[in-house]
């Protein structure tokens, strides 16, 4: 198998596991927007450091292996207009949408909620269209 | 031990996200190219997420959480207007920038002045949601 595909099996058998740690030991679905974004409007204020002691562990960990093992490259564009367009939807979308990839994608599709699934087809048919009208038609990403 | 354990989660999460390519925008963008060079990383990375997630599932069955409480209760096989317009804003910016919020952290302390930008901008869009929900209701 390509290198790549089994990293990626591998890695996401670790968010899955994280996924599953959060959901049997604390009983929450570990959605990263919602997790974030209870922290961000003062929602999720009730159970503060569950979120922000999550937060830590995905900022430090990342953190920590770069430095002992070097950085893998973000590639992330050098235009800043794309970037704060990008933010802005990603917050607004996922908390309209009450979820992203962790939340919608992992938790969502392994317990066949239908809310999940709907999710996930639609922010990667968007994804998909975004990528194609601004990479090969105006060529801005 | 609540917050020992949602350490030790996000930790494994951010572990996972790194080691699959996940922080890396090219391999997310890659995914979603499907008309270039098409790459297949993600969904071995969203099969590799679910079957854990699955498993665990399976056993909360009849069961309660280790540290107390209840499972959380299945939605409502629902999907509104705002499930849609908001997956859509969202899948629009990944597909913009290649980032969703758990890599976006994950990814904070090596992404340089554009990954600190996207999570500012990313926290601004989260406090301006509840006004463009409300243009939904």
């Amino acid at each position: 198998m390509n290198h790549d595909w089994l990293m990626g099996l591998l890695g996401g058998g670790l968010i899955g596991t994280s996924a599953a740690i959060f959901l049997l030991v604390n009983g929450k679905i570990m959605g990263a927007s919602g997790l974030i974004g209870g922290l961000v409007d003062k929602s999720g204020m009730s159970n503060w450091q569950e979120r922000a002691a999550w937060l830590v562990g995905l900022f430090a960990v990342p953190a920590i292996m770069t430095l002992i093992w070097g950085v893998k490259p973000t590639n992330i564009t050098g235009n800043l207009a794309v970037i704060v367009a990008a933010g802005l939807f990603v917050g607004v979308g996922t908390r309209i949408a009450n979820g992203c990839t962790s939340g919608h994608g992992i938790c969502g599709i392994s317990r066949l909620s239908l809310r999940g699934i709907v999710a996930t087809v639609f922010y990667i048919l968007a994804g998909g269209l975004t990528v194609v009208i601004f990479k090969h038609v105006l060529g801005v990403i | 031990m609540r917050n020992l354990a949602a350490l030790i989660a996000g930790g494994l999460f951010g572990a996972g996200l790194l080691i699959s390519g996940m922080t890396n925008t090219l391999k997310v963008q890659g995914w979603l190219d499907v008309f270039g060079q098409w790459d297949p990383t993600l969904a071995f990375v969203m099969g590799g997420g679910i079957i854990p997630m699955a498993i665990a599932w399976a056993l909360t069955k009849n069961r309660t959480p280790v540290l107390g409480g209840e499972f959380p209760a299945k939605s409502k096989p629902e999907a509104d207007k705002k499930l849609i317009v908001g997956s859509v804003l969202f899948g629009i910016g990944w597909g913009l920038a290649g980032l969703c919020p758990g890599p976006s952290i994950a990814a904070l302390s090596f992404g340089g002045v554009g990954g600190i930008t996207f999570v500012a901008a990313m926290v601004v869009g989260m406090l301006l949601a509840p006004k463009v929900r409300a243009l939904l209701d």
